[in-house]
């Protein structure tokens, strides 16, 4: 299982905060294929520059493997405090 | 110290708690950030955090203005969820030995907080919500610390 969360506007353009999918893909593009076929505009929202995805809490460039159970989030820049 | 509270919290008994039993410090620097109400157009800020993200990133920004000014200590509070104007949203105060170390590192912190820190902000107000990114200016701000490879 994969553990989704959107933030920020992202979490509004999709009206939703937090998914799990069960299979869990087996990468980061898998994932991102996967949302983008269910919600094109989000998958369009999540391709942008300037949207960062970290894996189990750690950022990652470009594409890579999903552990079993890992938690995705995807962030959008960032507003700051 | 790093903390992320939902609930308001009160500046002074901050600066009071981190001040406390201190012989060996010479200075203490604290910033406090308040929501504005842009002349009635905020009604509310709404902060949104990731937990164990960005804590983990605002202790690295801590950490490094630590070694860099030779802090003896570093506290930073920041609130999540919905924010009033007039409440506090930051404290920042660092402990050195002299003044200078202390004041550009709360400097510094509020610089790279306010513009690299992983808080997303939605305001809300008399035109509807909307979302937040940092000025131009905050991060020119914040690129003045950056240390030159």
């Amino acid at each position: 299982m994969t553990r989704v969360l959107l933030f920020g506007p992202l979490r509004d353009l999709a009206g939703w905060r937090e998914r799990a999918l069960d299979p869990a893909p087996a990468s980061l593009s898998a994932l991102r294929a996967l949302l983008s076929a269910e919600d094109p505009a989000l998958g369009e929202a999540l391709a942008r520059p300037g949207v960062q995805a970290a894996i189990d809490k750690a950022l990652v460039r470009g594409d890579a493997a999903l552990p079993a159970d890992a938690e995705v989030a995807f962030l959008p820049p960032m507003s700051g405090g | 110290m790093i903390r992320l509270v939902e609930a308001p919290f009160e500046p002074g008994a901050l600066l009071a708690e981190f001040s406390a039993g201190r012989s060996e410090t010479g200075a203490i620097v604290s910033f406090t950030g308040l929501a504005r109400a842009e002349a009635g157009g905020v009604e509310a800020l709404e902060l949104e955090a990731y937990p164990g993200f960005t804590d983990t990133a605002i202790a690295e920004m801590a950490e490094q203005a630590r070694a860099r000014f030779d802090l003896q200590d570093v506290m930073v509070v920041h609130r999540v969820g919905r924010i009033a104007p007039g409440e506090a949203i930051v404290f920042v105060a660092t402990a050195a030995a002299h003044r200078r170390a202390a004041f550009e590192a709360a400097d510094q912190l509020m610089d790279y907080l306010k513009s690299r820190a992983p808080f997303w902000k939605k305001s809300h107000g008399r035109g509807g919500a909307r979302w937040i990114e940092p000025r131009a200016q905050d991060y020119e701000d914040a690129a003045r610390w950056d240390e030159r490879a």
